[in-house]
Formats: structure tokens, sequence, C-alpha cells
């Protein structure tokens, strides 16, 4: 039964109507007026669910307790004027990145104030006030805080804690240079010690050495934690922590020796001051330096950290973060382009009959469907890999290190993996919307902007799939020495001491189901196993051929790159359908198996030449795989919206004129457009600038 | 959804022109223009690249041209161009949706002006050069359209009525066909022109929301006039789409004439400095005749009279799709590659051997796979123009005759590879962008801009997935015509040739034989097709009616179409490649091109083709071997590759992309010029001061 479902829903949404808008400035009666009729389109999709979508909700929030506190806490965003503006796509950057700037210090204030200290409250606090969009302080609140956590020591804690919790100090954390991103060995910039001033002198000595890229550096920040090569006693001694004021106190100008400001506009990120920061002999005292670890003695002699691996954790937590964000972004996406397909009507497909929804064709199916599959799976892997984090966490805070480098490869993977998917995906959900998604008032673009970096933050994602595949090669060469190998990359151990060519491989009987998800787990686990197989037999024959091992792993990169894939997506498909055996309501159950299916399916059917070449598959069963893609399409339609309403986005945070909840896109377009910039004055001033003059003079 | 139309509609013979001013065009030599930046250094990494190329650039550079002459003509007019501030593109990246349709419309009038001062005409071969140098940043080529569309569908006097004025500007207009509520489905058009035989008038009428106007460029600001389609209805009678001239604007002051509603329909993904209009109309009435009457006309006593066939209605669409091609698309993939190239020969990043100094990142076999084969993409495409050319001015001579049977293969090819090539473009710059690291996302490196401006051409002039239906339809049809021993349309025609159903290769070698993946494309197509309207026949027979079976086929008729267009640039491709036999060493490298643009097309797809066993196992592994080899071999020569596209610095845009290769010195220099380095933000004072006060006493 829907009907539970619809009316809590209803509530909900209903709740802050007149907030309704994209960008949800204005409290224009208008749109509270309309939003209180829903379309017949979407109502009708609605009432013919064959589940109750709040408990699909409940299962991607974790409980029906987690759904009704973050709701809680959303609310105290939606219902305090003082979090609504002017919606953003109608201001100039400089504009966004105050109201930005607002929006982050009122937010520490009511943080405090409603006492909201949970990672996971915290989370859906600010993402409801900054609606999924970065914001100026979160390299403050998520890199400069955790660091001086995790690295000062007591005394520097006492010194930088406190001010920078209080926002008296706005700290930001400058590692990527204009010349160096990935191979963070290659950073120039310099800290030199001098023991006859006990102070470090600071210096970016190239135009390639200047900080470029970081949060909040541009003009936000009065302090940065920088990293720097170390020299001391004419030794360099690698990159290390430095706690570098970097403007006035009192008048925000930069300091004496520092030149800093705004690299200027980005593809997205208009609210995020990326910042330079250049340095030139900057004296800082020695107690700047984050000294939990490493240590730089009054006269200079450098002592070692114990362990290096400590540092993995903060890496692995943002990458599997950027995970369960690939998932929220495509979600939202999905949400936009699937109520919107199902409120907009166009040609025909019955010559005589009314003009259908989009959603009805086919073709608009199997573009968005697989997506709203895909989006499902990713909140499952991001669910998992939160959990794994915390207990493998628990374990390295115990001194047990066994399972970092599993979980390294494998957030490294997935990272690239999902983030590359759901990039694609946000892309096709817009041009699925035809004109209108291209406008700014779909929303799409600002979710695509605003998501693609993540391809390349973090951890660029090519990079990113060759870590996978390294601990996967390694894996394969345990395995082929014959240990075996524990975890996801367990079925290598099936290739021990079988020595399968893949001829013989083709000969096995084939048992796939392709009903069955937990037989596709095995499909897909083949195809990983065959093609890891295949990338570490091109990597030793390239070994063979030639002495460095560097360029041999170069030249075998491509297939790499597609073994990790492979990995990935394996790891995917198992974990949706693990998932599976955890729903009880049997409604629900029913519509995730067909999901479920739909990912397994239609990545085969996007694959079929990795199934049919290691002979997983017969040409016949592939047939039967295209086939049965199309009627799993036919088979979730009634389903579609329902399943976006369960993601449970509000009108506030989707912020699309397509998307909204009740559907009323056209007159509410009408309403957007008449706000825009050029619209302020009926006749614009170019007219009488440059219009008129010429008609005059010609 | 006339956005924008580049240059558009200019006749497409443009490759014809003779009588360009051959003197004017010599003082601007290579060396006297070449480039802005030309007095500084190249960056060592860059001169290195070029150092080593196996071919002339500036030969290639010609060929791409279509001539010498073009070339000369073509930068002659960047030189014009660029050597005026008054066309500067520097602060475009800072600029807000304000004052970039004010540039926008402020160029245009420069250039008007310009073209006047320098002899050239609309119609001459500078225009298209004046656009690529300007990168399409102008206003009014919406008002192209509206001019065209008078030509096509006005009569004589309508034609010279109008026209004069438009030409020298003293009216601006726009098309307005798009609504709210519709646009590929043009009969659902919901804008009425109902005809009073009283007054001898029509009345226009959007009747609801989603009748309004929406999307025509030039209409949010600046037309004065509008070419409207509505349903025009006379006696209660509809008689479908018709045109109408009306006017929206004053003349005088500018203001909307009463019962117009106009205005800019907000912001989008990009096109910032096109004002995309809305427009409603209430009750606005029109003399009779200002309905375009060339094909049907409505008397005074209200009978329809329509006259001749409106089919070549159909070629202008056609018209506009390829020169939007041509002019727009495929140079911004050209741009792409040139800017994602450079960079990567200039980037230096991890160590492939220990000891060595940090690779260029160009050396990176993952990062060769991400644009090495768009190159070849680039190079395809490109190669693409002068097949569809001879195609439709064979086809324009024949329908101008009144001979309409070419109409339905040349809007089937230009359906499909309208669609194939602006989905390549579009997946091709954002690649180019993600391979540029995090520089890529700066604005500066000139990557978001076509990124974001690529993926409007999906949808505008046809959206894709309709356009590859259509192909696919037109494809359905022609393998009936095979069936009953009829003669074949001639792009078609391979459906009736018959292969072994076995791939022919024995080693990796045999697939750089442009006769073997030629065959296994065209087995592709012709068994993707096969299977579609095997199974469209067999919903049929089993009952299903013809509209349902249809839309039940129509993602595997999605995939035939695709297979049918790739199969066409591929066998271009390998025809472009025949006709350079004059130029060895061009040859060798674009029948490199050639083969990786090939390869990689089953190396992304070896399903399609091991699928029915028509390649082995073996074989794919053969595929994937050629197909690496290739990526090595076409490394050497990928900087002088994209230095043949010859974009100037200006063109470009680009921190990353210029010609000498100073990238960080640019991106550093030009940053600083940022409004957000140059003004003041009050977030400071108003919000951070109060926080930081505190921390003075304690710091």
């Amino acid at each position: 039964g829907g009907g539970a479902g619809s009316a809590a829903r209803c509530c909900w949404h209903c709740r802050s109507v007149s907030l309704c808008e994209p960008g949800g400035g204005s409290r224009s009666v208008g749109a509270a007026a309309a939003a209180i009729v829903m379309n017949k389109d979407l109502r009708r999709e609605r009432d013919s669910a064959s589940f109750n979508p709040e408990l699909l909700t409940h299962l991607l929030d974790g409980g029906a307790e987690r759904t009704r506190r973050r709701r809680e806490i959303e609310a105290l965003v939606l219902n305090n004027p003082d979090f609504q503006h002017e919606d953003l796509n109608f201001l100039s950057r400089s504009q966004r990145y105050e109201e930005a700037i607002r929006k982050s210090a009122l937010m520490v204030v009511k943080l405090r104030e409603y006492g909201i200290a949970d990672p996971d409250e915290i989370y859906w606090f600010k993402s409801s006030i900054h609606r999924g969009r970065p914001e100026p302080l979160d390299l403050h609140l998520g890199m400069f805080l955790p660091t001086l956590l995790t690295q000062a020591t007591l005394e520097q804690q006492d010194r930088f804690f406190m001010p920078a919790w209080n926002l008296e100090i706005i700290g930001t954390y400058a590692q990527t240079e204009m010349g160096h991103g990935t191979h963070l060995r290659g950073l120039e910039t310099t800290a030199t010690y001098d023991p006859a001033t006990q102070e470090f002198i600071l210096n970016s000595p190239t135009v390639t050495s200047i900080k470029w890229w970081p949060g909040g550096l541009g003009k936000t920040s009065n302090h940065a934690i920088v990293l720097a090569q170390l020299y001391t006693q004419g030794q360099c001694k690698g990159l290390h922590a430095f706690i570098v004021p970097i403007r006035q106190l009192g008048t925000h100008d930069p300091l004496p020796g520092i030149t800093v400001g705004d690299i200027g506009p980005k593809f997205g990120y208009d609210e995020m001051d990326n910042g330079y920061l250049k340095m030139d002999n900057f004296r800082i005292p020695r107690d700047n330096m984050l000294m939990k670890y490493a240590k730089v003695e009054p006269d200079g002699t450098y002592v070692k950290p114990l362990s290096d691996k400590l540092t993995y954790g903060t890496m692995v937590f943002i990458r599997s973060h950027i995970v369960g964000d690939s998932a929220r972004s495509l979600s939202r996406a999905c949400t936009i382009a699937i109520r919107y397909s199902s409120v907009r009507h166009q040609s025909e497909l019955k010559p005589g009959e009314p003009e259908p929804q989009i959603l009805d064709y086919q073709t608009q199916q199997y573009k968005l469907f697989p997506l709203l599959a895909t989006a499902y799976a990713f909140h499952f892997v991001g669910a998992y890999m939160k959990q794994t984090y915390h207990r493998i966490t628990g374990d390295i805070n115990q001194g047990d290190l066994s399972e970092l480098p599993e979980l390294h490869a494998l957030t490294a993977g997935l990272k690239a993996f999902t983030s590359w998917t759901a990039n694609a995906g946000i892309e096709e959900c817009r041009m699925a919307c035809g004109g209108h998604g291209y406008s700014r008032c779909s929303g799409l673009p600002d979710i695509y902007v605003t998501f693609t970096p993540s391809c390349t933050y973090e951890g660029e994602n090519t990079v990113m799939m060759l870590q996978t595949a390294r601990f996967l090669i390694k894996s394969y060469t345990q395995v082929s020495s014959g240990q075996l190998v524990s975890g996801m990359v367990s079925y290598l151990n099936d290739l021990s001491g079988q020595h399968i060519q893949p001829q013989q491989v083709a000969a096995r009987p084939t048992t796939v189901h392709i009903n069955d998800p937990a037989s596709l787990v095995e499909a897909y686990k083949l195809r990983a196993s065959r093609l890891v197989e295949a990338a570490a037999k091109n990597l030793q024959a390239e070994l063979n051929r030639r002495k460095s091992q560097e360029d041999a792993w170069n030249r075998t990169s491509v297939d790499l790159v597609r073994a990790s894939e492979a990995h990935c997506h394996y790891v995917v498909v198992k974990l949706f359908t693990t998932q599976l055996s955890e729903i009880n309501d049997a409604a629900v159950h029913a519509v995730m198996n067909n999901l479920c299916l739909l990912y397994a399916l239609y990545g085969i059917s996007k694959h079929t030449g990795d199934f049919l070449q290691a002979g997983i598959l017969t040409d016949a069963q592939v047939t039967q795989v295209y086939q049965r893609v199309k009627e799993l399409l036919a088979a979730i339609r009634p389903n579609a919206v329902a399943l976006v309403d369960a993601f449970d986005f509000h009108d506030n945070h989707l912020g699309s004129v397509l998307g909204r909840y009740d559907g009323n896109i056209y007159e509410n377009m009408f309403e957007w457009a008449k706000k825009s910039p050029l619209n302020k004055t009926e006749v614009h001033e170019s007219f009488h600038k440059h219009l008129k003059p010429m008609q005059s003079k010609l | 959804m006339p956005m924008h139309s580049p240059a558009m509609l200019q006749c497409l013979g443009c490759k014809h022109y003779q009588g360009f001013q051959q003197s004017q065009m010599a003082q601007w030599n290579r060396s006297g223009y070449f480039r802005s930046s030309g007095s500084r250094d190249v960056n060592p990494d860059l001169e290195a690249e070029r150092q080593t190329a196996s071919f002339s650039v500036e030969r290639l550079t010609t060929i791409l041209d279509g001539g010498a002459d073009n070339t000369r003509t073509r930068r002659a007019v960047e030189a014009v161009i660029h050597s005026d501030p008054g066309f500067s593109r520097e602060n475009q990246y800072f600029q807000s949706q304000n004052e970039r349709y004010e540039e926008a419309v402020r160029k245009a009038v420069l250039l008007k002006e310009k073209m006047h001062q320098m002899g050239w005409t609309e119609d001459g071969p500078e225009t298209k050069y004046c656009y690529r140098a300007l990168g399409g940043d102008l206003a009014f080529n919406v008002h192209r359209v509206f001019k065209n569309s008078i030509l096509a569908l006005g009569t004589d006097e309508q034609i010279a009525k109008w026209i004069p004025l438009a030409d020298e500007y003293h009216i601006i207009g726009t098309y307005a066909q798009t609504e709210l509520g519709h646009g590929t489905f043009l009969r659902g058009l919901e804008t009425t022109a109902v005809f009073d035989i009283s007054t001898q008038e029509f009345t226009l009428n959007t009747p609801k929301i989603s009748a309004m106007k929406w999307w025509p460029g030039d209409m949010g600001r600046s037309a004065t006039h509008a070419v409207v389609f509505a349903q025009l209805y006379i006696k209660g009678k509809c008689y479908g789409l018709h045109a109408f001239i009306l006017q929206i604007r004053s003349l005088r002051d500018h203001s909307p004439a009463p019962g117009v509603i106009v205005g800019d329909i907000g912001p989008k993904m990009n096109f910032e400095h096109i004002d995309n209009g809305y427009l409603m109309l209430q009750n606005i009435n029109i003399p009779r005749e200002n309905m375009l009457s060339r094909f049907s006309q409505v008397l005074p006593d209200g009978t329809y009279v329509k006259r001749g066939s409106d089919q070549i209605n159909y070629l202008t669409m056609i018209v506009t799709r390829v020169q939007m091609l041509w002019n727009e698309v495929i140079p911004m993939l050209l741009k792409a590659c040139t800017i994602a190239i450079r960079y990567s020969a200039v980037r230096r990043q991890s160590k492939l051997n220990p000891g060595d100094p940090e690779a260029k990142i160009l050396e990176y076999q993952t990062q060769q796979q991400k644009l090495l084969p768009l190159l070849a993409t680039a190079y395809a495409f490109h190669f693409m123009n002068a097949y569809v050319n001879e195609f439709y001015n064979k086809g324009y001579t024949e329908i101008k005759q009144g001979n309409f049977d070419s109409l339905p293969e040349l809007h089937a090819l230009t359906s499909g590879l309208k669609a194939i090539i602006t989905d390549y473009c579009t997946g091709g710059a954002e690649v180019c962008l993600r391979a540029c690291g995090g520089h890529g996302y700066s604005a500066l490196s000139g990557l978001p801009f076509l990124y974001t401006k690529l993926p409007a051409s999906c949808t505008y002039e046809g959206e894709n997935t309709v356009l590859f239906l259509q192909t696919a339809r037109f494809l359905v049809k022609c393998l009936a015509t095979v069936h009953s021993g009829q003669p074949i349309p001639p792009s078609a025609a391979y459906l009736s040739s018959v292969d072994s159903g076995k791939c022919q290769a024995w080693t990796k070698m045999d697939f750089l034989k442009p006769d073997i993946y030629a065959e296994a494309y065209r087995h592709r197509a012709t068994r993707l097709l096969g299977n579609a309207a095997t199974k469209l026949q067999t919903l049929v027979q089993s009952g299903a009616e013809q509209y349902e079976a249809w839309n039940k086929c129509t993602v595997q008729l999605v995939q035939a179409a695709k297979a049918h267009c790739y199969y066409i640039v591929v066998k271009n491709f390998i025809d472009t490649v025949e006709k350079l036999r004059n130029e060895a060493e061009i040859q060798k490298i674009v029948k490199h091109l050639c083969d990786l643009f090939a390869l990689h097309g089953i190396f992304s797809n070896t399903g399609d083709f091991l699928h029915d066993g028509y390649m082995s196992g073996d074989q794919m592994d053969m595929v994937t071997a050629s197909y690496l080899d290739l990526l090595a071999v076409i490394r050497n020569d990928a900087v002088p590759l994209v230095d043949a596209f010859d974009f100037t610095d200006e063109n470009l845009n680009s921190a990353l992309g210029s010609y000498d290769g100073h990238v960080y010195q640019r991106l550093y220099e030009w940053a600083q010029k940022s409004p957000t380095n140059q003004q003041v933000s009050q977030a400071y004072a108003s919000y951070l001061k109060p926080l930081f006060q505190s921390a003075l006493s304690k710091l």
C-alpha cells in the first residue's frame, strides 16, 4: 500500500511549501498556491506505485529513526529565514561567495546552538544549508581542524584549536601546487630551518611551486596548513606540514612576504574561493611545524616519525565519502529527470492519441532506469564503505593495520568507478531533459559542475584505478606463488594452481542464470578474475621483453585500468545483491530485485565483449540479456516516480524547476525566468548603447 | 531550439569562392601575424615535440583548410580581427550574463562595421572565418535564421520588403518555433493564428502557458521582429503550421508591442552571450500580408491556397544542421584536443623511471588512450565535411530542379551524422577537460567553456535520439528494398552486400588493413539493422500494432543507426587516406589516425564484433595489441597534429593550450586579473571581520 507513504511524503513536502522554488529564496505566494495542486500525471504515478516509498527511504537512511532525525534537522534550516536567499543562478560569483560565507558563519553558530555534534547530523545540516554545494569553510572544517587534531602536539592544539573552532582562525590546507598534484614527492615549496632564530623560512621558489586550488584560500582564510619540503642541517627531510598565518588579523591584508588571491572562475564551484599562495622568505616560529610525529629540535636535529601509514586514514575517509556523494548526486539528477519525464508530453506513440509522457518511450527508459538502478547500487556501496571504514579504523586505533592495504585499494578504485559513472549519468539525465535540461532552472547543470571535479580531486581517477590495479596484481602474484588472499579479492584464489587458459575457461560449462542475482555475481566475478589474469600476464610479457618495471607497468596500464574497473563492477553488483537479503518488506524487495537485476544485466549488455570472450556467456545468452533488460525497463516503469520519491530530496535541496515534487513545471519556469538579471529592466541598456546608435548610423 | 546559428545558412558553397582579394591577403604572411605571443620563446618541451614531426604541419594545415588559398584568407581574417582590441576575449570568462550579452551585441555591431570597411560581404568566404576567429561570441545569429526563413518561405514581395531592412539591422529578427511545451513534435505546437475575414487580419495568441515561445535566440532582449510559427485557423478549421512575421518591440524605444510579453529565459549552462527568450502573444493582430506565402496563401475571402511543394523546407533544416557541424561543433572538439594535447606535453607529473625527471603526462599510456583516439576522431569528423558537401550539392541541384528523390537519403544521412558527431564531440570535450587534471576545471583553461557549450548541440536542431530514429526508419525502409531486389540509395548500398561471416584477419598486422576493419564495421551495421528489423517484423506478425512494435524496438534501432553512421565515418576516412596518395608523409600519419579511429571503435565495443562469432577472442586480442601499438606511434606526432589545426591563441583563449606552452606563467598572470582579486568583497567586512577581531588579543 502506497497510501500511508504518500501521506507522509506529502506532509513532509508541503510543510514548507512556500520554499518550494529552486534556490528556495523568495516565499512567493503564487508558488504556494500552485504547490497545493499536484500535477495529475505525477499524482497518477504515485498512486499506482506497488510499494511504500517511505519504507525504502528508511532503508536508505539506515532506519526510520534516522529518517525522522534527518528531516528534523533539515527542517531547522528550511524554517529559518536567515538561511534563505535569492536564487543563486541569478547572482555573480562574488555574490554567491558572499552568500555562502554568510550562511557558513551562521551555520557554525547554529550548530552549537542546536547542539548538533554527530558527524552524520552535521553533514545533514550542512548539506541542507548549502544544498549540496561546496562552501568556503569546507577546508577549514574538513581538513584544517582534523589535521590539527591528528597531527598537532597538545601545546599546538592549545594555541590553535580553540580559536579555529571559534572561527577566530579560519584555515585551509595548502598541498597542491600549480605544477604538482598527483605526485606529492614532487612538491617544490620549501621550509628551511634557521637555528639562529629558531624559525622556518618558507619559500615558493618557482612559478610552478605556487600553491594553487586550496578552497577557502583565495579570500577567506587567515591561516593555512602548508605542505613543504623540510630542509634542516642542509638536508631535505621530505614533506611536512606547517601552520602558516597568511593574513593580518584586523585588516585581513596579506602579511608581508605573502602573495595570496583567488584563482579565478571555474567549472562550477562558484561559492568557493579556491586560491593561490606564494611565499617569499616568510618566517614562522619553529613550533608552527606540526610535530606530533616528526620533530625538528631547536638545534635543527630532525626526529623521524614512528609510522607514516596513519595519514592513510583521512584519505580513505574522504574517498569513501565521495562514493556516497556519487550516489547522492546521481539520485538528485535521476529525481529531476524522471519526474520531468513523467510530466513532459511529446510526439505521438499511437496515431490519433494524445501525446504520451516521454517516460513511456523505450529509449527514454533505457537512458534513465539503468541510472536509477546505479544510484541505488551506489547508495549501498557508500553505506558499506562507511561501515568498513569505521570497523577497520577501530582496528587501526588498536594497532591492527592488516586490512589497511585492501581498504585503501578498495576506496581508491570505488571512488574512481562511482564518480566516473555518476558523472556520466548526471550528464545523461540532463540530456534526457532535452532543451530545458540545458537551462539552469533545471538544476542539472549545477549538479553536474558541482560533482564533476570529484573525478579529479582527492586522487585523479585514472591514478586511483591504477592503485587498485597494483593491489590486484600483488594479490594475483601471491595466489600464483601458492598463498591465499582474503576479502573482496578472494575470488583470485580460484585461479590458484589451475593455470587456467582462456580457452579452458571458455570450455567450462556455462551455468549463468540471468534471472538470478547471485548467479550474475558469479559471472562478474569470473570476468574480473579473467581480466586481472590477462593484465597480469601482459605485464609479465612486457617485463620479459624489457628491463624496467615502470616501463612495463606503463605499457600495461590500459589493461590494468580495465581489470580494476571489472573488479569494482563486481564489488558493486555483489554489494547490491547482498543488500537484497536484508529487505523484509515483500513489495520493496520485489522492486529492488528488479533494480538489482537491471543494474547487473545492463552492465553485462554494455560489456558483452568481456563476457563473450571469456566464455562466461554464450551468444544466445547475450541476446537474452538484451531482451531481459528491455523487459525490466517495462517492469520498473510503473514504480519509477515512487523510486525517486524515496530518495526524499526536498525541493529546496533539489533546486530544480523540472524536478519539483508537485510537477507544476511550466508556470514555474516562467516565474523563474522573469527574475533573470537580463529582465531587470524592460529595455536592456545595450539597446541604447549599441543598437540605437548603429541603426541611426546605417 | 534555434539557440544560435553560426554563420549559418550562408550558402554551403562557400568552398567555391574565388573572388577574394589576393593582394590584400598577401601582406598578412605567416610570420607577420604569427600568434600574438610569438615574441616569447617556446617552452622547450613543446619545441622538442615540434622538431620531431614526421610531416609538414603547414602542408597538412592547407589540406585541412581545403587549399592554400583558404588558409591565406583565413589567416588574413584572423589577423584583422585579432589586431582590433574591440574583439578581445580576454575578459570573457570573468563576465556576468549581462556583460556577456552586451559584449556580444557590441561585437556584432563592430563586426558589421569592420566587414563593411574591409569590403567583406556576408556571403563571402571571410564570414565563416570571422566567426571562427571570434569563437562564435556574437549576437544576431538567429537574426540570420530569421532572414533565411523569409528567403525560403516568403514571396518575392515579402522578400523585397523585409530583407533590406534586416540586412542593414534596421530591424532585428528572431525565429520563434519552439514552445515551452513543444520542441521535437512540431505538429503539437499550440500558438494559434486565426484569420478574420472582416478585418483581413490574423490574430495571434499563445493560449496557454505551455504555448509560450521559449528558447529562440536574440529574442530575449534584442529582436524587434519575429517569424512566428502558429497553427493557422480559417473559419474554425485548422490548416496546420504556418509562419508569420510580426513586430514584437517598438522601433522607437524598444518597448514591447501591446499584447506582447517578451523577455529572457534566464541563465543556461552556457550561451550566456545569447538572449534566448520567451514570447507570449495576446490577441496580436497582423495584416494578411504578414503570413509567409511562397507555398501557401490565405486569400481575402478566406480561401486557403497551397502551391508547390514545401519539401524544400527540409533543405533549410538540413543546411542548418550541416553548417552547425562544421562551423561550430567539430571545431570545438579540435580546440579541446589542441589544448589538452599541448598541455599534456608541457605538464610533467610523477616518474616513469626512478632517477629520471618527472615524465610528460603524454608519455603515460592511459593519457594517450584518452586523448589520441579523440584526435583521430577530430580528423575523422573533419574529413566527413567534403563527403557531406558533395552529397549535399548534388542533392541540392536535383531538388532545385524539382526532383526530390534524394531528399530522404540526404535527410537520413545528415540526421544520423549530426547525432553521432555532436555526441562524440560533447563526450570528447569532457574527456579533454578531465584529462587536464585540476587545471582543466579552471575557466582559464578554456575547456569548461567548450564543454558546457557543446552539449547544447545534442539537443538543438534535432534531439539526437530522435534523429537516430529517423535514420533508422530510413534504413529499415532500405532493407525492405534490398529484400525486394530494388536499387538502394548509395549510402545504404552496402546492406545488399554479403560477407563471409568471419573476420579474415590472421595477425595483428592484418588489423591495420582498411579492408579488414571496414568489413568488420559493415558486418556489424548490417547485423544490428537486420536484428532490429527482424524483431520489428516478428512483433508485428505476432499481433502488435506498428507503433507499439516500433517503440519496443527503438533501443535496438538506435544502436543500428549508430553502427551505420560509424561505418560511414570509417569508410569516408579510408577514402580520404586513399586520396592523399600524392602526399606520402601526410598520408602515412593520416592512415595511422584512420587505423586508430577504426580500432578504437572495435576495442570499445568488443561485444558487437564478438557476438555471432564474426571475430574470435584471439582476433580481439590482436585488435587490442594493434590499437595499443598505434597509441605509441601517434604519440610522436601528437603536437604537430594539433598544430596543424592552426588555431590562434586568441581563438583558443586558453592558458593551457597556448602555442608557446608557457602554461603556468599565463595561468598565474591571468588569474590575478579576475574580478575576485580586483574588486573588494563585502564578505570580509560583513562576516569575517567580526569573527577575527576576537583572535587579535590571543595571537
